[in-house]
């Protein structure tokens, strides 16, 4: 059984900025990963990287058994490799179910067509709305995406990404700035994600980490540090020093 | 929305976003109102519903996609010599003629599309303004076959449908611009209602998350820029079959900043902006310019920083945002 | 023979040295703030008219005015900074160009209100006209004094960049504002001064082109047009890039005019678009 994702001694700097080194890791098919690390340990960028918003120095990208780190960024959204944006990335004026049924005709390859109305095509706009209801966006999704509360926008970032029938998807951040109790809703409806979707995310609260990741890599300067079940992690005193300093003994624990 | 969208279904909410609404329609109805209020104006509407269309195509692509354009000129001057030239030797048949100009624009239109589509910023501004001199220059060089700064003389239109000749009174002149106007209004109203429509909107909104859903932005944009040129090319056509003639100031840089302009005072972005704003600038030029030009450019050099510091969507985002505040107030 | 050919480049030279002081402050401000100013030829029309009338209505000496033209355009450019433009950095390129063409073609309206549409006359003093013949080729002894000037300038310039505190400031904004600001550079405070600098250099060139090209309301745009083209030519925020895209626009200018006249400006707007398709990022530019 071949990995879903797996990358081999990714390089990349920005100037004198080493902000990955030989970055290696892989996914399992349906795998529940989470990438911890520091302010600036270069996790944006790792994603940036497979992505391809980003061109690594060196090192290769497969996704399946097939090496992606040529294509561009949209032909891996094409063949499965989806992201989220740590700072919301919508669009404005849209609504939400303007913007998830774009996303869907994109796929579907309708985009194409400009001599009928997006109504006309009634299998895409419900499968829209069935995404958008899915994330608790139905009573929203025909307000202006800029009107909605933070936390709303931040599900419609994974609704998007859902629309294009992820087979990786990699969240950044998915609760960034989001109040606590909204972050607990938010990461149920990542646990609730079909388990065909293989699914990394970043995310700094331990808590949640703990509960929804079966494992973990660490990531610091651009390197990967180790990576290990929640306890391996939790136990490593590397972990705990950079994460917590060294005057800070109390250790990373279950929330 | 209101709260009675909550409760209708997507479609249903899709269907009502592309319906034709009361306004709209009294819009159009109010364009015949010329023949009969104003019937020594109809040269000066036909020029307006002209200007109108080319605002519209300029609305395509800077309104729906984003892309600032400084030469579009280029293909209003495009259509309005192809047009002239077909006419001046011999093929002055008026509908053929507009094809044609529609189509050389289209053909340039989609040449350039491919260098359009992979620039951004100023790159893009300077290069959409680069080929708009580039042809102004170029038509000024060829002057055996445009006349130069002389214009090109002798165009002489056949009736339209071996009909309706063009008369002095513009009457023939207004009836077929208007025409031709709605009939590409129709088309890009269509457009903007369609998932490629939906696309494009998402291209100008935001052109980072587009390659991150999959979607090819360079293919949506060179396919809105060739129809745009397509219409600013039906546009210079019209202009050259009403008045029979073309200058070489079709393709200069003040009709690329006039249009733009335009549809910002109208607002870019509804469609309706670059109509609304051809009216109120041409009326406005009509009755103020005068025989001292300068200082209606004083005048548009004022209205741009107003707009810019105080209306950012134009008049009719103005409008808008006036009617949804006058009606949560009510 | 070879005459014809040394003088064309030395005009060539001399106007691209021009087209140089007019752009050098476009392309160091485009490059720190992003910000599409197209009225930056305003200010130059500027230093025109105030060379002009100081020159004739005050009868003052051309060497004297020069300094006014600089000053002058430096404060009216900061004043419309620090007023208008510094409310525009974060909006889209349409606002600033929207902006700043509106600002041009009021500049230009004024300019032909109080000036009428005509060129205006300016008398150079005795020891600035005329040329000297060196190997049977002549050189015109203003144009000279253009070039010597530029070069005396671009020299302050480059000394001021790479030897300065504040120099090393505004190469750190053009290079990343993101890590300027960390850095806890001013980049506001730097950008309205390298603003101010630029326009008045701007200024200076408009009152130095008067007896190259002529001095009318429409300058604001015929010079815009060239401006942008060394600045995206030459890459954003590069003195250097300036330099050397003006030395070529201004020889390609001049040769195209004297060789193939009927051909116009052709020639420099096809050189423009295909570098730019070539490297859009400009000759000397890196993004
Ligand atoms: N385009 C860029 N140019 C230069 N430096 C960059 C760029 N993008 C990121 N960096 C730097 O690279 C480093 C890694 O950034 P990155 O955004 O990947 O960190 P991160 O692990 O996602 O941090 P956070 O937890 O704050 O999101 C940082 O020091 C950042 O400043
Ligand atoms: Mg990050």
């Amino acid at each position: 059984m071949s990995a879903a994702l797996a990358t081999r001694g990714l390089d990349k700097r920005f100037g004198s900025l080493v902000v990955a080194r030989g970055i290696e890791f892989s996914l399992p098919l349906g795998a529940r990963y989470a990438l911890i690390g520091p302010n600036g340990a270069g996790k944006t960028t790792l994603i940036n990287l497979m992505t391809g918003m980003l061109r690594p120095d060196a090192g290769e990208i497969l996704l399946g058994d097939e090496p992606i780190a040529a294509l561009p960024p949209e032909r891996r959204v094409a063949r499965g490799l989806v992201r989220t944006f740590q700072i919301n990335t919508l669009f404005p004026h849209l609504t939400p179910l303007e913007a998830v049924t774009l996303a869907v005709c994109e796929r579907e390859g309708v985009a194409r067509t400009w001599w009928r109305r997006v109504s006309a095509y009634s299998g895409v706009v419900d499968e829209a709305h069935a995404i958008l209801s899915s994330l608790m966006l139905g009573a929203d999704c025909y307000r202006p995406t800029r009107e909605l509360p933070y936390g709303r926008q931040r599900l419609l970032e994974i609704a998007l990404a859902l629309a294009t029938r992820p087979k990786v998807l990699l969240l950044d951040e998915p609760a960034a700035g989001v109040p606590r109790d909204e972050s607990a809703e938010l990461f149920a409806a990542i646990a609730n994600l079909s388990r065909d979707i293989t699914v990394l995310f970043i995310e700094h609260d331990m808590n949640f980490v703990f509960r929804f990741a079966s494992r973990i890599i660490v990531m610091v300067g651009g390197r990967i540090l180790l990576e290990g079940t929640p306890e391996e992690v939790s136990a490593d005193p590397r972990v705990r020093e950079v994460y917590l300093g060294k005057s800070h003994r109390t250790g990373v624990h279950h929330g | 929305m209101t709260a009675a969208a909550a409760a209708t279904s997507p479609h249903a909410w899709l269907q009502a976003q592309a319906r034709w609404n009361r306004t709209e329609i009294a819009f159009w109805l109010a364009t015949l109102l010329p023949f009969w209020l104003f019937p020594d104006y109809l040269v000066l509407a036909s020029q307006i519903a002209i200007t109108a269309l080319f605002a519209l195509s300029l609305d395509l692509i800077l309104g729906y996609a984003g892309i600032v354009s400084l030469g579009h000129a280029a293909f209003f001057g495009l259509g309005a010599y192809t047009a002239g030239l077909a006419a001046k030797y011999g093929w002055g048949e008026p509908l053929t003629g507009l094809m044609l100009g529609a189509l050389a624009a289209g053909i340039v239109g989609y040449a350039a599309s491919f260098i359009i589509a992979r620039f951004r910023h100023l790159a893009l501004i300077m290069i959409t303004l680069g080929m708009g001199l580039l042809l102004a220059e170029l038509a000024n060089s060829l002057h055996w076959l445009t006349g130069g700064t002389d214009g090109l003389q002798g165009v002489k239109m056949w009736p339209i449908f071996n009909k309706f000749r063009f008369d002095l009174y513009g009457t023939t002149a207004y009836s077929y611009s208007l025409i031709v106007l709605f009939l590409c209004f129709l088309v890009a109203r269509r457009i903007i209602n369609s998932p490629f429509g939906l696309s494009l909107r998402g291209i100008r909104e935001n052109p980072l998350r587009m390659p991150a859903l999959g979607a090819s932005s360079r293919a949506h944009l060179r396919k809105i820029y060739t129809i745009s040129a397509v219409l600013a090319g039906i546009a210079g056509a019209l202009l050259a079959q009403t008045t029979e003639t073309v200058s070489l100031e079709v393709l200069g840089f003040q009709r690329s900043a006039d249009v733009l302009v335009i549809l910002i005072l109208g607002g870019a972005g509804r469609l309706y902006g670059g109509l609304v704003g051809a009216i109120i600038f041409m009326v406005a030029r009509d009755q103020f310019s005068g025989n001292t030009p300068q200082f209606w450019y004083f005048w548009i050099g004022a209205l741009l920083i107003a707009v810019v510091m105080f209306l950012p969507n134009g008049i009719l985002g103005g409008l808008a945002k006036l009617s949804s505040a006058w009606r949560s107030r009510a | 023979m070879i005459a014809p050919v040394i003088g064309v480049l030395f005009d060539g030279f001399a106007y691209g040295m021009l087209l140089f002081l007019l752009s050098v402050g476009l392309s160091v401000t485009l490059g720190m703030m992003n910000f599409v100013n197209l009225a930056h030829c305003a200010f130059a029309m500027l230093g025109g008219y105030v060379t002009v009338t100081l020159m004739n209505r005050l009868g003052w000496p051309f060497f004297a005015s020069l300094p006014f033209a600089f000053l002058l355009a430096a404060l009216v450019s900061v004043v419309f900074e620090r007023t208008l433009y510094r409310r525009l950095y974060r909006a889209s390129e349409l606002d600033q160009v929207l902006l700043t063409i509106g600002l041009a073609f009021v500049s230009v309206a004024a300019a032909a209100y109080v000036y009428g549409t005509v060129q205006q006359p300016v008398q150079m003093p005795s020891y600035l006209r005329g040329s000297v013949t060196v190997l049977g080729v002549s050189f015109g002894v203003y144009r000279l004094f253009l070039i010597g000037t530029a070069l005396a300038i671009t020299l302050l310039l480059v000394g001021a960049l790479e030897y300065t505190r504040f120099g090393a400031q505004v190469r750190a904004a053009v290079d990343n504002q993101r890590m300027a600001r960390g850095l806890g550079i001013n980049v506001e405070g730097a950008f309205a001064f390298t603003f101010a600098l630029g326009s008045g250099l701007a200024g200076l060139g408009g009152g130095l082109a008067i007896d190259i090209v002529g001095l009318d309301p429409s300058f604001a745009f015929t010079y815009l047009i060239y401006v942008l083209i060394v600045v995206s030519v030459g890459g954003l925020g590069s003195i250097g890039g300036s330099f050397a895209a003006a030395t070529l626009i201004g020889i390609s200018d001049v040769a195209g005019k004297y060789y193939v006249p009927e051909l116009g400006a052709f020639l420099i707007y096809l050189v423009m678009i295909v570098l730019l398709m070539w490297r859009p990022a400009g000759l000397f530019g890196r993004r």
